[in-house]
């Protein structure tokens, strides 16, 4: 089981308030879209709940634990992993070793075991390998799995950043703008890529700012407005809302 | 002449030549581990001085055995990483070049005032009891340690940090502590280096550990290349032997020596040993060969 809660969220940078009250629960399993313009708040809330920046007030529960003050490398360890809007994969490491870096906290071998090449080191890498091969083919990248990230393009480094994340074994998959600069056929990939991952089980939070793309996956929407939730719903809920197509498309005048 | 003969002339004459390819090489490795890291620390000829310092006084004061005196040379100057490691490491960059500098000449100006380390004058009379097996044995210590740690978590996490800070952390790799680990592991080699070098060179000075060689040891690693293992060990032997090929050219020594770090500098930015240009220089066939 999964569940994340924010609990009227506030965060301020310097005077500047981002995010006020913001207060919603993503439901364990499906994929949760929040959308919203340009400036909304979008990324702060992902950075809040990886424990990237801070909340001004408000509490983050994760599985009945508030994560507000945990290290973001043990907030991985609990169970979200994400990526990120301007990819971030190491590019001068294989394939492989980006997915194998991800399962870091799962490899519990300790010093004795790497200095001597023990068995119980051995067998951890080569499961760790073997998992990581089967990740990348997950995205269809396994034939690419010994070829630096770098020689990558765009839309597959977006896809190693999906097997990466994975990689962490998360409940909960933070996905921020996974289409932001692809073109219409890489967003078509993607699309599948994330139901796939969907179809295996995770629960995927996604932030997006291509209306279509989020309408078309997520089964609940909630829509960020200068850092304010203005609605939430379904889809269809949600493209109805006047609130919402004033925000996007701005209001009509009287 | 005989071989033998030759050879007794040439290892009189050039032992510590070779003994200090050996200590250069440990002392490239040891600033290529916090390389590997991300980390651009100048501290480690610092560390090499509190090694030298350490282990000379033990053999020399308290007459303790070589190989317990080479272990505290490099226990202390891990601990003094482990202890200003966790304030300055927050620093990246410059900044960090900075600070660990600035930790440098804060040793300096410390040795250059006690009493027990002779101030100014340094030691005299170090023991040279520094065999070249010595040498060769804990060079091949680390090598082996390091290319253990290379691959293992350990290494990838290092190597993670190294290309994104941000993106290592929501890996779940504990950054804060993988730089202090990769800090302490460096003023460890970097301390044995200095204990056995004070042991072949007879005499120790607070200047010995200053600005310049905190420069030379970094200058040794990059101009080797810093991607692996064999890069600073090739830098370090060549700008080690370099001043010696050089020696005809006399009063342009070092302006040669000079040039030739600019020329490596500039053509050659990822250092002489870089196996990816290697590979490709050598054609396709063997270019597309994957890396395993």
């Amino acid at each position: 089981m999964m569940s994340l809660q924010f609990n009227r969220i506030s965060k301020n940078f310097g005077g500047l308030q981002v995010l006020q009250g913001v207060q919603f629960e993503v439901p364990q399993g499906g994929i949760f879209g929040l959308i919203g313009p340009n400036g909304a708040g979008k990324t702060t809330v992902f950075n809040l709940i990886t424990g990237l920046l801070r909340a001004s007030s408000g509490s983050i529960v994760f599985n009945g634990e508030d994560i507000g003050n945990v290290a973001p490398h043990k907030i991985t360890e609990r169970g979200i992993a994400r990526t990120f809007q301007n990819i971030r994969v190491f590019k001068e490491m294989t394939l492989l070793e980006n997915v194998v870096v991800g399962m870091h906290e799962h490899l519990d071998y300790g010093f004795a075991g790497i200095l001597l090449n023990l068995g119980g080191f051995r067998k951890a890498e080569r499961q760790a390998r073997e998992r990581a091969l089967e990740l990348l083919s997950w995205v269809r990248l396994d034939h690419k799995a010994h070829m630096l990230a770098d020689s990558l393009s765009y839309g597959e480094q977006r896809k190693l950043e999906f097997a990466r994340a994975l990689a962490t074994n998360p409940k909960l998959l933070l996905l921020d703008e996974p289409v932001a600069g692809m073109n219409p056929s890489e967003k078509t990939e993607l699309m599948a890529e994330i139901r796939n991952i969907k179809e295996r089980g995770f629960s995927i939070f996604m932030i997006e700012h291509d209306m279509r793309f989020v309408m078309g996956l997520c089964d609940r929407v909630a829509v960020l407005n200068f850092g304010r939730i203005i609605a939430e719903g379904t889809p269809d809920e949600i493209k109805n809302n006047q609130e919402v197509i004033e925000a996007y498309l701005g209001k009509e005048e009287a | 002449m005989s071989f033998m003969e030759w050879w007794d002339g040439f290892w009189a004459t050039y032992n510590t030549v070779i003994f200090s390819v050996g200590v250069n090489a440990m002392l490239a490795l040891s600033i290529y581990v916090t390389l590997s890291c991300g980390l651009l620390s100048l501290a480690n000829a610092a560390f090499m001085g509190i090694g030298a310092y350490t282990a000379s006084l033990l053999t020399m004061q308290f007459e303790l055995p070589f190989g317990l005196a080479l272990a505290a040379g490099g226990a202390l100057p891990a601990l003094v990483a482990l202890v200003i490691g966790i304030p300055t490491l927050r620093l990246s960059g410059v900044y960090l070049a900075m600070a660990t500098l600035g930790f440098g000449e804060v040793v300096r100006v410390i040795v250059l005032n006690m009493e027990i380390t002779g101030g100014p004058m340094g030691l005299n009379g170090v023991p040279p009891i520094t065999e070249w097996w010595h040498i060769a044995l804990l060079l091949g210590a680390t090598i082996y340690l390091l290319a253990r740690l290379r691959r293992s978590r350990i290494g990838r996490a290092f190597e993670a940090i190294k290309e994104d800070e941000v993106a290592a952390r929501l890996m779940g790799v504990n950054v804060a502590g993988y730089k202090l680990l990769a800090f302490v592991i460096g003023a460890a080699i970097a301390g044995v280096a200095g204990g056995l070098n004070a042991h072949f060179t007879f005499t120790i000075g607070p200047n010995n550990y200053g600005f310049e060689p905190a420069v030379d040891i970094l200058t040794m690693a990059v101009f080797g290349g810093t991607g692996n293992l064999i890069g600073p060990m090739i830098g370090s032997t060549i700008l080690s032997l370099l001043p010696e090929v050089l020696r005809h050219f006399k009063d342009f020594r070092l302006a040669i020596n000079g040039l030739i770090l600019i020329l490596v500098v500039l053509y050659l930015p990822k250092g002489i040993w870089d196996p990816r240009r290697i590979r490709a220089a050598f054609g396709r066939h063997s270019a597309d060969k994957k890396v395993q």
